[in-house]
Formats: C-alpha cells, sequence, structure tokens
C-alpha cells in the first residue's frame, strides 16, 4: 500500500555561522516522504522550515547528514541538477518575461524542442486557468495570478517533488481558501509530491497526507492529520494544533495497547500508549471538546467549579477550575445532545473517553 | 494622533532653512555663476562676427568653421575613437567587478576591492596622470610603442568607476532570489547569468557604458600627460589653441561637445527612470 520513497532525509543537521556564533537552524533531521503524497512542514517561524526546503532544493548543502531522492544521494547536487522544482514564498517571477515565457523557463534551460514547450506550456496555462493572460508581463497580473504562474512554472519541467514555501501566505482569506483546493487538486491530477510548508494548522489539517510538526530546528511528529491531532507526542504539538487542556498525572502501567494513568483526582483514566516510565510524573492532554460534563459527580473522572461560560453561536466553551486548582476549559456543541445550562458557581463533572486522553512528553 | 503628526511638520516649517533670508538670493547667484557663462559662451557660438564679445547677428558660420577644419575633424575622431574603446572596455571590467562584489558572499577583502575600484573618484586626477605619464613613458621608451593603446588604457582606467555605479546599483536593486529561481529551473549559473541577470542588468550597462563615453570624450587632464605627438582629442586640441588665439570656432566646438554630454546624461536618465 505505502508507496516508495521519493525524498529521505537523513539525521540532517545545518549549522549557521561559526565559533560562539554558531546556530543550529535544523538538528538531527530524518524523515522520509513518499511518493505522491502531500507532506506538510508545519512550525512556528523560524523552527527551520525553509531551511529543510532550502537543502532539498539544493540552495543549502547540509552540515551532516544525507538527503537521497529515490534511493540516490543528492547532498552534492547543485540545484539545477536536481529533479526538484519550488514555489517560492514571494514568486520571484521573471519580470522580463511574459507568463508563458515564465512557465517554459524550466524547460527552455533542460533544452527541450520547441513544440514541446509550447504544448507543456498551453497545458500548464490551462491547468491552473490563465490561457488568456499568456503574453502578460508577470508584474501586470494580480498576486493571485502571480501565484498561478509560479506554481506553472515549477510543474512544468514535471518535477520528482515539488517545494512550496508558504505559498498561500500572500494571499487573501477566500483567495486562499480557493487555492487550497485547487492545489490539492493539482497534486492529485499531476501525480507529483508536494512538500508544502505552513505555520497554519488549520491548512496543514485539511490538505495534508501527512504532517511534520517542527519546532527549534526539530521534527517532533511525524503523522496523518488525525494522528497528530487526536494523538500529539508532544506538549508542543498539542498546544500548537488546535486548543487542548494539559492535566498533572502520574503513570501507573504502560504497554503497547495503551497505559493508565492517575489523575490529580484520584482516578485512575486509560490513554493511548505512551513511552513514559511506569511511577513518573506525566502530562496528558484531552481537547477541549472531547470532555463530556455530567452530573454524577461519582461516575465523573474529574469535578471543578464553573467559573465563566462563554457563548460563541455554534458551541459554548465552559472554563472550570478543577478541585486541584488545574483549570480547563470544556466545548460543548450547542445543537447536540448533551447538557448545556451549567451556570458559574455550579459544580460539574468532567467525564473522559478512554480514547481521547494521550500522554504527552515536553 | 492629529497632533502628533502636526509637530514635525510644524518644527519643520519654523526651522526650514528655505525660509532662511537671503536663501533665495545664495541659490540664485550660484546658479547664475554656474550656468551663464555657459550660456554666454553657447549663445557667442552663433556670433556671425569674430568677436568674442561684441554681438554682430545669428550665424552657424563657426560651426560651418569647425566642421570644415581638417584638425578638428581629426580631433574628433581619435576623441570617439578613444572614448568608444574606453567606454566598451570599462563597462566590460565594470560590469565583472559589480557582478564580483555584490554576487558573490562576503570575502575578505571586499571592501578594499570597492575602494580601490573606485580609487580614480578619489584621487586628484593629476595625480594619476603624473603617474601614468611617467609608467607609460617607460614603457613607450622601452618599446618603442607609441600608438593609442596607452590613451585607451588610461581612459578605460579613470572610467572603470563611472560605468562600475550604475551598474553596481543596479545589481543591488535585483531580487537575488530570481537567480535562485533560475538555478532550481534547471539553468546552469552562465545560462542563468545570460537568460536573467544580464537582460535585467541591461539599462544599468547601458548607462554606465553612456557615462563612461562622456567622462572619456571630456577628459583633458590624464590625456594632455598621456598623449604622444600629435595624438589630440577634442579638449586637448581646443586646450592648445585657446593659448594662442580665441575665436569663436571654440565656442562652436565646446558648445557642440556640451550638447551631446547633455544628450547623453537625458538619455541615461530616461532609461534609468523606465526601467524601475
Ligand atoms: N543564511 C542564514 N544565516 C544564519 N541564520 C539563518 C540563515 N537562514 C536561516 N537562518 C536561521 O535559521 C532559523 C530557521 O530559519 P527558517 O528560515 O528555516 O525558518 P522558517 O521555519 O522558514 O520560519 P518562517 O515561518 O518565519 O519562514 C532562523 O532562526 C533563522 O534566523
Ligand atoms: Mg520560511
Amino acid at each position: 500500500m505505502a508507496d516508495p520513497v521519493a525524498i529521505s532525509v537523513n539525521q540532517v543537521s545545518k549549522k549557521f555561522g561559526h565559533g560562539k556564533d554558531a546556530f543550529f537552524a535544523l538538528e538531527q533531521v530524518s524523515v522520509d516522504i513518499r511518493e505522491n503524497e502531500f507532506f506538510t512542514l508545519l512550525g512556528p517561524s523560524g523552527c527551520g522550515k525553509t531551511t529543510l526546503l532550502r537543502l532539498i532544493a539544493g540552495f543549502e548543502h547540509p552540515t551532516t547528514g544525507h538527503i537521497q531522492l529515490r534511493g540516490e544521494e543528492i547532498s552534492h547536487l547543485p540545484p539545477f541538477k536536481r529533479p526538484v522544482n519550488t514555489v517560492f514564498q514571494n514568486y520571484a517571477l521573471f519580470p522580463h518575461l511574459t507568463v508563458a515565457e515564465n512557465i517554459g523557463f524550466g524547460l527552455e534551460m533542460q533544452d527541450k524542442p520547441a513544440a514541446e514547450i509550447d504544448s507543456t506550456v498551453a497545458e500548464m496555462l490551462q491547468l491552473v486557468q490563465m490561457e488568456s493572460l499568456r503574453d502578460r508581463r508577470t508584474d501586470q497580473i494580480s498576486g493571485g495570478q502571480q501565484q498561478r504562474v509560479a506554481l506553472a512554472r515549477a510543474l512544468a519541467p514535471h518535477p520528482r517533488v515539488l517545494l512550496l514555501d508558504e505559498p498561500l501566505s500572500a494571499l487573501d482569506y477566500k483567495l486562499r481558501k480557493g487555492m487550497q483546493i485547487e492545489l490539492k487538486r493539482m497534486q492529485l491530477e499531476t501525480g507529483i509530491t508536494f512538500i508544502f510548508v505552513t505555520h497554519d494548522q488549520e491548512e496543514a489539517l485539511t490538505m495534508s497526507d501527512r504532517i511534520a510538526v517542527m519546532n527549534k530546528g526539530r521534527i517532533l511528529q511525524i503523522g496523518s492529520p488525525t494522528d497528530i491531532y487526536d494523538r500529539p507526542s508532544h506538549r508542543f504539538v498539542a498546544d500548537f494544533i488546535g486548543d487542548t487542556n494539559f492535566l498533572d498525572g502520574e503513570l501507573i502501567e504502560a504497554n503497547s495497547e495503551g497505559a493508565v494513568v492517575r489523575l490529580s483526582s484520584g482516578k485512575t483514566v486509560k490513554t493511548g500508549p505512551t513511552d513514559a516510565a511506569a511511577n513518573t510524573p506525566v502530562s496528558i492532554t484531552v481537547r477541549p471538546e472531547q470532555a463530556v460534563l455530567i452530573e454524577d459527580l461519582d461516575a465523573a473522572d474529574l469535578q471543578g467549579t464553573v467559573t465563566n461560560v462563554m457563548y460563541s453561536g455554534t458551541d459554548s466553551h465552559f472554563h472550570i477550575e478543577l478541585t486541584s486548582k488545574e483549570e480547563f476549559v470544556a466545548k460543548v456543541q450547542n445543537a447536540g445532545p448533551a447538557r448545556r445550562d451549567w451556570q458559574t458557581g455550579q459544580t460539574v463533572g468532567i467525564k473522559f473517553h478512554s480514547h481521547v486522553l494521550q500522554v504527552v512528553s515536553d | 494622533m492629529a497632533n502628533l503628526h502636526a509637530a514635525p511638520v510644524n518644527k519643520g516649517k519654523l526651522f526650514s532653512i528655505y525660509k532662511l533670508p537671503g536663501f533665495t538670493f545664495i541659490a540664485v547667484a550660484c546658479f547664475l555663476m554656474l550656468y551663464a557663462p555657459i550660456l554666454i559662451l553657447v549663445g557667442y557660438s552663433f556670433n556671425s562676427g569674430s568677436s568674442l564679445a561684441l554681438w554682430e547677428g545669428l550665424s552657424l558660420r563657426w560651426y560651418f568653421a569647425a566642421w570644415e577644419n581638417e584638425t578638428v575633424q581629426g580631433a574628433t575622431l581619435l576623441s570617439l575613437v578613444i572614448a568608444l574603446q574606453a567606454a566598451l572596455y570599462s563597462t566590460v571590467l565594470a560590469t565583472m567587478a559589480a557582478l564580483g562584489t555584490t554576487r558573490t558572499r562576503p570575502f575578505r577583502g571586499q571592501t578594499a576591492i570597492y575602494t580601490m575600484i573606485n580609487q580614480p573618484l578619489m584621487v586628484p586626477e593629476i595625480v594619476t596622470a603624473v603617474a601614468l605619464l611617467i609608467v607609460f613613458a617607460t614603457i613607450k621608451q622601452a618599446t618603442g610603442y607609441q600608438g593609442l593603446g596607452f590613451l585607451v588604457i588610461a581612459h578605460t582606467a579613470f572610467c572603470i568607476p563611472f560605468a562600475y555605479l550604475p551598474i553596481r546599483a543596479r545589481l543591488e536593486d535585483m531580487d537575488t532570489s530570481l537567480e535562485t529561481a533560475a538555478a532550481d529551473l534547471y539553468a546552469t549559473p552562465w545560462r542563468s547569468f545570460r537568460r536573467v541577470t544580464l537582460p535585467l542588468l541591461w539599462p544599468g550597462i547601458l548607462a554606465g557604458a553612456m557615462l563612461a563615453f562622456v567622462i572619456s570624450l571630456d577628459d583633458v587632464v590624464i590625456t594632455e600627460f598621456v598623449k604622444s605627438a600629435g595624438q589630440d582629442t577634442l579638449p586637448t586640441y581646443m586646450l592648445g589653441q585657446l593659448r594662442r588665439v580665441i575665436t569663436p570656432e571654440m565656442n562652436a566646438i565646446a558648445s557642440a561637445l556640451l550638447a551631446v554630454s547633455v544628450l547623453l546624461v537625458s538619455l541615461i536618465f530616461l532609461i534609468n527612470r523606465k526601467k524601475t
């Protein structure tokens, strides 16, 4: 089922500067990206996303480690010898060339015959719906159109891998939503591996086959959107993607199926599997919508007092101070079956489904 | 908010140098001092009489006289030959220097090189002239070669910074990510230069070449020192003539030179404005 590996990044580190100014933009990064995959690098500003893309494209060379394309070492190749194309964040379109010439640039540099260049350019113009603007200069088209040209220019030579560095960040909300759908469509149509960079978690979740969450030059977790959202491995991942609650507890026992954690209330709950050792303090995470508020305090896993109720149309958020003084937020769908008439000051019980709790490391 | 904005504007008005008494007068006086002699010279080049002080009527007499003067013809030709070559060579060298100082990773001695390229702008021309005279005289004696080569080399050398400045300015304005994008799209460094850098750099190169051409065309000091016998350019010919009798023919030649310079400088201005 799994497609073969397109790009393999193996123990790659990248150091900038020397001596006491030395700074690792990437540390020991390893990841395998498969053929036909829509793979997203997600992380806060400065975490090394662009650096990793530049290493794959060949604009930088790794300080240590290896990068392979379909099993062939490419870390020593200059960018113009790698079958990898980039959609740059600022587009970097050639201002002295027309839309069509921009799109044909890669093929022209590969010395393809004129007829082939013409037909591929026509095909690409159609793919990005820009046929009518083929002879315009690139500074005479809108930002969204420039974005499409940049995409078509990078796709035209039919690279093995397409790198996209926050290609949508300059677009307004509506255009952005439209382009997200189009990007996904083009990826499916062309069958090219996409490595997509964003710091927008929602964009990452909706578009990707798999996501790598990065922080401070390291990859913390690689997984499908549901893996990342439902089973975050690190406190940072849980916090970066969506809203979440953290609870302190003590790990009682753990195996490959799952683990048992004692909460501050004294109750024990089942969680997903973890590497943490038994009898050690752990943090667990649970999303606001994964808790149920109940009246029966004996049946509840935790209890606390409602301190604040925030109504937001579709949902209500209940801020609860637990008996352990920890802060907890529960989200209840207003149209759903669960009770939602809790008042400030009321004592409530909180109940979890065992599969939604996840132990996270720091 | 409104007050914050208003304050500096008011302050600017209060202390504006333009409002100081006498400023306008000084500015106008400077302008007159600079341009009045030139205007008078141009005006008298159309004088029909042979006096430099008495206006006797409008005519192109002195332009025809200069045009038919064989010595003037020879000097003009020589000026053009030297200026064209100097412009060509200095522009090629300046382009390479500009690429070397903007398109490579910072290296040790980069500032030193930058200073050295601009040296002719800072060292007094007479010093360069004397130095060149001594070196070239030695070579002339050793080899017996007396040709135009010395003048071409000298002009090329002092034209380099003038060609370099607009080219470098253009390169610094240019987005390096375009060259990165070209490399990403399979362009070797040479093809990326030919297809992306050079076309975008072209206005800068053209401006540099024209500036070098004008500078070479107008040069007196270095040419006077370096030239061998019989190698008079237009400016050195004029200098020679002025030592004897001043005729309105000189006015005509000077006016023609002025026209060429003004034309080229305006062109440079236009090129740089259109392409930004
Ligand atoms: N050429 C360089 N020299 C020195 N430091 C660099 C260089 N390039 C990047 N860095 C540093 O490496 C770190 C990672 O940079 P990178 O551009 O990869 O971040 P990013 O994840 O793409 O961030 P953003 O979301 O803001 O684009 C940053 O701290 C940055 O300052
Ligand atoms: Mg970046």
